[in-house]
């Protein structure tokens, strides 16, 4: 982690600062928000757009990414998933869920002897695929289930 | 004020296990009230954990994350008694931070 840059940003750039920044496009966000929420990634409106503003367009498959989730969820409000990776170096997990009206749920920076293993509980709109997206080694790797959900968790 | 997580860390062998609850509307500001009107979004950005004074989780949290959200992670390399930190930031900026001893 570059704790440096984590400092300089939190010291120097007032929120506001650095939203305008972002908004004007005078920043990459990928850059930029490293430390900070990473707004272009958790408000995009699709899987596609929030994969776009972690930096990882277009991830492989892979198997060695373990997405352990219900087939079928009663409650939407509240899926368990799991999230484990084997491949080696991984430091970062993200977790989506394809139709919600913002996919990205949540993504972990793993150091200092943290496992590559999340798990969270998560709400789901409707009938969907989950993807989890593990970093390696600066690649970028996905795994996809389908859960179905027969009531929903948002907007309730 | 927000209500205190609930932190266990548990060591199983040389992996600890830590699991976080922490107590938070979660709100997605997708949802409306009996009125009709949009209950404004309110929910947990960013969480991390410590442990032993080092950073093992730095997390970015969304809308889609639950209610009252439930995170586990594993760890390598703590020991019984090493002190557990969480804090989490909502997106208006409330913060709490709660922590355990790993057991």
């Amino acid at each position: 982690m570059n704790t440096t840059r984590r400092t300089v940003l939190k010291g120097a750039t007032a929120s506001g600062v650095l939203a305008g920044l972002i908004a004007a496009g005078a920043l990459r966000p990928t850059q930029v928000m490293a430390a900070e929420w990473n707004k272009t990634a958790f408000e995009a409106k699709d899987t596609a757009g929030a994969l776009k503003g972690l930096g990882a367009a277009a991830p492989a498959e892979s198997k060695d990414l373990i997405l352990k989730v219900p087939d079928i969820a009663e409650n939407g409000a509240v899926v368990p998933v799991d999230v484990i990776s084997n491949i080696p170096k991984t430091t970062s997990i993200a977790i989506m869920v394809d139709k919600n009206p913002q996919p990205l749920c949540a993504q972990f920076d793993f150091a200092n002897g943290a496992l590559a293993e999340a798990s969270a509980r998560l709400k789901m709109g409707q009938t969907s695929l989950v993807k989890a997206v593990a970093k390696a080694d600066g690649k970028f790797y996905t795994t996809q289930k389908e859960v179905k959900v027969t009531v929903g968790g948002c907007g309730g | 004020m927000a209500d205190p997580m609930k932190i266990r860390a548990q060591l199983k062998g040389d992996v600890a296990e830590i699991r976080i609850l922490m107590g938070h509307p979660m709100e997605t500001g997708q949802r409306k009230d009996a009125a009709g009107a949009t209950v404004p979004a309110h929910f947990i950005q960013s969480m991390t954990v410590d442990v032993a004074g080092k950073r093992v989780i730095d997390g970015q949290i969304g809308t889609s994350v639950s209610r009252n959200p439930v995170f586990g992670f594993k760890m390598k390399g703590a020991k019984a008694g090493d002190k557990v930190v969480v804090n989490w930031v909502d997106n208006k900026g409330e913060k709490r931070s709660d922590e355990a001893a790993v057991a």
